[in-house]
């Protein structure tokens, strides 16, 4: 699903001492079946702008649309049931939402709010606990009896159940052990490609966003600092230290090896063995001069 | 919930009152709390009221806030005015509504039990408009100082209480997280039938559950660890001191206190 922001404010409190303003005059576009990292650091809004998404919170002014919905300021949504259908949210932490008795109802809890049939709840279920990597025997034990990573995968195959179209993603991997991590976000990037989801993820993580995203935006204060591809976004080191973030450590260290020996060896995506066939032949080329 | 509700909320600020030793505030709240009900003239009545709004005012807090959050009290007044307008029978009567007589007493009776409950109300919100919730829980621990000789566990309560009112805010957020975590899945908190409402609470209340225990064998675990063991022998941060301020609101109010008995008819 298409998903667009008209100049979108979003105020907390407004009229009040405690007023304040999350979002400002945000605008910006996704293609259906894009993979989008929205980065920026701690309080620039990125947590309010995802809940614009599945209509949590509703702009104070400007549009959202999503798909075939629209949320503008001051109007009442319609079928707001059928695009939180449309549209999971992975909040951060998310084993914290478990409650049920067993793994297998608290997955099934989303599709049976959305009036999923018995049968395709327990389709959708074992479809779920195989995409994130658990056995099957866990189905029938208490979520409060796993592990903190096998918490956070059911919480997450929670999400997977409903089969939403849009997946939107906030800090899926905070907390985790770095396989954990890497797992985790190689299992959302399969999916991405296999179910053609529009995927959402918020991040402090560079590297993540250099290797899945294909279109970053970045937020500072509340508003739209930079956008686009991330190889075009993530070459702008000198500002984007400025907004107190870091650029993915290839970069880092091109830019530094441009410094040291005077070589500019551009980004543009390539894999790291491409890059380093690349950096031989310019390092080769320069002993060559001398 | 509306977030203007002040009851309960504390408004920092830099006046004679919020330096008052929270001791001396509750002391004299109490007092003030007994000798509402001994008002009966006009003139004692103007007393309490200028000494209520005159201590109202000066903690600087706008009275636009103090006014607003105190709405639904508001309706309380006016109710109790109403009724005791309508349902006291004594006196002349003045006129009458419809086929309802309004007696003279009544009036007075009406004003006067509403004038009480607005004073109450104003004085004892002023303790929590102007002191933190700590400053609270050590003066109570103090206060209740002397019950130690009895074996009974003043430090722990205190401890306690602090502890709660320490978590009533992550609680609060933690409640509002989950609670937009299940809406995600589809749980509607807000429309359908009661019996969906009641049965929507299930899957916010045992998470909720499930943190605060986490938390609270979590707390324990890191007092144990920092060699928390009791109040004996504790040393406090913040040490309660009677100043001179505390003095002279002592004397203002015993001021008053004497002048509402000479006022009374």
């Amino acid at each position: 699903m298409d998903i667009t922001f008209q100049d979108v404010s979003y105020i907390y409190q407004p009229n009040s001492p405690f007023e304040f303003r999350a979002l400002e005059d945000i605008s910006f576009h996704i293609p259906s079946g894009s993979f989008v990292a929205v980065i920026g650091h701690t309080g620039s809004g990125k947590s309010t702008l995802i809940q614009h998404l599945n209509g949590l919170v509703r702009p104070t002014n400007g549009e959202v649309i999503v798909g075939s919905h629209s949320m503008k300021a001051g109007e009442k949504t319609k079928d707001l049931k059928d695009l939180r259908e449309k549209v999971g949210v992975v909040f951060q932490y998310p084993e914290h939402q478990l409650f049920e008795e067993n793994v297998e109802k608290d997955i099934g809890f989303g599709p049976l709010n959305f009036g999923v049939k018995e049968e395709e709840i327990k389709r959708r279920t074992r479809e779920a606990i195989q995409a994130v990597q658990l056995p099957e025997e866990l189905l029938d034990r208490s979520p409060f009896d796993l592990s903190g990573g096998q918490m956070r995968r059911v919480a997450i195959a929670g999400v997977l159940a409903m089969s939403p179209d849009v997946l939107v993603l906030d800090e899926p991997t905070a907390g985790l052990d770095p396989r954990g991590q890497r797992e985790i976000m190689e299992m959302f990037h399969r999916l991405h490609k296999e179910k053609r989801l529009t995927t959402v993820l918020v991040t402090h993580s560079m590297e993540d966003a250099l290797r899945y995203a294909d279109h970053v935006i970045i937020l500072n204060h509340g508003k739209k600092f930079m956008e686009g591809q991330p190889k075009e976004v993530f070459v702008n080191e000198k500002e984007l230290r400025e907004v107190q973030l870091d650029v993915p450590e290839v970069i880092q260290f091109l830019n530094k090896l441009e410094q040291r020996l005077g070589k500019k060896v551009p980004y543009h995506g390539q894999t790291i063995t491409q890059l380093a066939k690349e950096l031989a032949a310019v390092v080769k080329g320069r002993e060559a001069h001398e | 919930m509306s977030s203007n509700m002040i009851i309960g909320q504390y408004v920092p600020g830099n006046s004679v009152i919020h330096h008052l030793d929270p001791r001396t505030k509750i002391t004299i709240i109490f007092f003030f709390v007994l000798i509402v009900f001994f008002a009966n003239s006009v003139m004692s009545y103007g007393l309490l009221t200028v000494f209520s709004l005159g201590s109202a005012l000066s903690t600087r807090i706008p009275v636009k806030y103090l006014v607003k959050g105190l709405t639904p009290v508001w309706f309380l007044i006016l109710f109790t005015f109403i009724l005791h307008l309508f349902v006291t029978k004594e006196g002349t009567v003045l006129f009458s509504i419809l086929t309802l007589d309004v007696y003279s007493g009544g009036l007075i009776q009406g004003l006067s039990l509403s004038l009480r409950f607005f004073l109450l109300i104003l004085v004892t919100s002023l303790l929590t408009l102007t002191t933190t919730p700590i400053a609270i829980t050590d003066a109570i621990e103090d206060m209740l100082g002397p019950l130690k000789k009895f074996r009974f566990p003043v430090h722990e309560l205190a401890l306690m209480m602090s502890i709660s009112l320490r978590f009533i805010p992550t609680l609060m957020q933690e409640t509002e997280k989950i609670s937009k975590a299940q809406a995600s899945r589809g749980v509607d908190f807000k429309t359908g039938p009661i019996k969906d409402r009641v049965k929507a609470i299930v899957p916010l209340l045992v998470p909720l559950f499930v943190s605060a225990f986490k938390r609270a064998e979590e707390l324990a675990m890191a007092m144990e660890a920092r060699g928390y063991q009791g109040g004996e022998g504790r040393s406090k941060l913040r040490k309660l001191q009677i100043s001179r301020l505390d003095i002279y609101s002592f004397i203002v109010f015993g001021l008053v206190i004497f002048g509402l008995f000479l006022t009374r008819s």
